[in-house]
């Protein structure tokens, strides 16, 4: 197997009397699609929480790419390239989509220092550039001078999608990037998925089946704060465990 | 909200005022009404620290109230380095900035772990605490301030006339305000404003969001605390009452007349309330009542201060 991009070894955090997540050892290869999956409660937002270190674990280690992280900030992380999209669209409603993608080019360590105070940023054209660059691998090239408030829900999710593309990750922190959308919408964000995974690696967390057995190399299946199974996806269809679990009347 | 954009009438206005400024003070000695010449002053330094509290309040979004204290710091400054006998004010105020720089990096680098009513809470405290350190300072005149024999030279021209200083607090009110409206459409400026709107999304960006924050709440406490050095030349004196938290919310009450995250909301909040004080003041001692309805007024029917009613129009009124 190739090198671990991703390597999460006995992670656990308690919620008061809820083990949220217990001993949760984890890891993901470069250049995979690893899927996580679980019923609802099952504790995968808060594992993608400890993974881009918006939480802090009681026990265990976070590798990536070759460093121990688990005491990094979130920022210090997005630096080291792990970008993460949220379950809730996060973005800046009141600034226009360009805006949006322009500050997270701004944002990476090779775009230079922003503590920059008299330049304006509107002479920069390469900041906007690179920018729209994105907004077009999204299908948003059109919408750049919108405010992002005002596009569609299904708009909103490419555009942070973009967003997160442009501070160029080596993982993607996927957190229920279909949540939401319509079916159309649904698929054309399959679709760049599929695109964005011949790039980059990528942690999906998702509740739509279809979408995971066609993106993932990989799957995961977190019940309860704890990993009951991690392997191909025909694997972890034929795990007697995970059915159990999970999947019996899905599949 | 969106990120501040300056609206194209914007420039030639605050030149043309500018402009009228520069001959105020010949204008009002030709209209034997010198006398007002002090008062302009006054609008100009309270111009100058209400702008410097925009920058914290208005785009970074940190409601602050203890924003006084580093108008008192840098005021004590001043009448202290006056009493160790240097007079030169280009010693004395960025003594004065520097002393409520570093004021301020305290306070903030404590402050800005919290959120919300926290934080409000807690600026007022750490000012509270100045409020009571100054007044218990025996040798620095406790309750009674600290009085300047006089006020200071600047580059060794005096600053005695009311003219020389009121052209002395213009320049500084200039030089900020040329500062804060580069400092907007600048990097800086923007992450600024977009930690204000989204913290969580900058902080996945990549930003170090407390740094900026931190960084900006120096720099308004810099430029609150030259307004303290100005303002004790004045008045002549350093009086602890400039640090009181009632302080912070007359600078507060003026950005919000004037406009929170507008680039001149925290000049034209000090006009307003200012002149609407002089005014008021000849013919009642409660004053603050008609303060009050005007508050209320601009809170009913312009939200976003008097500076937005001649903004630009902001397509943000949405999601």
């Amino acid at each position: 197997m190739a090198e671990a991009l991703l390597e999460v070894s006995r992670l656990s955090r308690r919620f008061g009397a809820v083990d949220a997540l217990k001993e949760v050892d984890f890891n993901v290869t470069a250049g995979e699609v690893h899927a996580l999956i679980g019923p609802n409660g099952a504790g995968k937002t808060t594992f993608i929480h400890h993974v881009s270190g918006a939480l802090q674990p009681d026990s265990g280690r976070i590798r990536f790419a070759g460093h121990d992280v688990t005491a990094l900030s979130m920022h210090r992380r997005v630096s080291a390239g792990m970008a993460r999209s949220y379950q809730i669209t996060n973005i800046f409603p009141g600034l226009s989509a360009l805006d949006n993608v322009a500050l997270a080019v701004q944002g990476r360590n090779d775009a230079g220092s922003s503590f920059r105070f008299w330049r304006p940023v509107g002479r920069e054209a390469a900041l906007f550039d690179e920018a729209k660059g994105y907004l077009e691998q999204v299908g948003l090239q059109d919408k750049g001078g919108a405010a992002a408030g005002m596009l569609s829900h299904g708009e909103q999710r490419a555009l942070e999608l973009a967003m997160v593309l442009a501070t160029r990750p080596k993982l993607l922190l996927l957190d229920e990037p279909m949540a939401g959308t319509g079916p159309e919408e649904s698929a054309r964000m399959v679709e760049l998925i599929e695109q964005l995974a011949r790039r980059v690696t990528i942690l999906l967390v998702e509740h739509d089946m279809a979408a995971v057995f066609r993106l993932a190399d990989r799957i995961s299946v977190l019940v309860n704060g704890q990993l009951i199974c991690t392997g191909t996806p025909d694997e972890v269809r034929n795990d007697a465990a995970v059915r159990r679990a999970y999947l019996g009347d899905h599949l | 909200m969106a990120l501040y954009r300056a609206a194209p009438w914007q420039k030639p206005l605050s030149l043309a005022l500018l402009l009228a400024a520069l001959a105020l003070p010949t204008a009002l000695s030709a209209l034997d009404q010198a006398f007002y010449i002090g008062f302009a002053t006054r609008v100009l330094i309270f111009a100058l620290a209400a702008s410097s509290l925009n920058l914290v309040l208005g785009f970074g979004g940190m409601v602050s109230l203890g924003h006084a204290a580093f108008l008192g710091a840098g005021a004590y400054v001043a009448a202290i380095c006056q009493q160790a006998g240097i007079n030169e004010a280009l010693i004395a105020f960025p003594l004065a900035m520097s002393v409520a720089g570093l004021f301020a990096l305290v306070v903030g680098a404590v402050s800005l772990r919290t959120r919300g009513v926290y934080f409000i809470m807690i600026t007022l405290a750490f000012a509270q605490m100045a409020y009571y350190l100054f007044v218990s300072a025996r040798s620095w005149g406790g309750d009674d301030g600290l009085p300047l024999n006089g006020r200071m030279t600047l580059g060794g021209l005096p600053l005695a006339s009311d003219d020389a200083l009121f052209y002395a607090a213009l320049l500084a009110l200039v030089a900020a305000m040329a500062l804060f409206g580069r400092l907007v459409d600048a990097r800086f400026g923007r992450v600024l404003q977009a930690i204000r709107e989204n913290e969580t999304r900058m902080e996945a960006l990549g930003y170090p969001v407390f740094r900026f924050r931190l960084v900006a709440f120096v720099l308004g406490g810099m430029v609150a605390g030259l307004a303290g050095a100005l303002l004790a030349n004045l008045t002549g004196l350093a009086s602890p009452n400039l640090l009181q938290w009632t302080q912070s919310g007359t600078l507060l009450v003026m950005v919000i007349i004037g406009g929170v995250g507008y680039l001149y909301g925290g000049v034209v909040g000090a006009v307003i309330l200012l002149m609407l004080e002089e005014t008021l003041v000849g013919f009642t001692a409660h004053w603050h009542i008609v303060l009050g309805l005007l508050l209320l007024a601009v809170v009913l029917f312009a939200p976003r201060g008097v500076a937005a009613l001649f903004g630009p129009a902001r397509s943000d009124e949405h999601g």
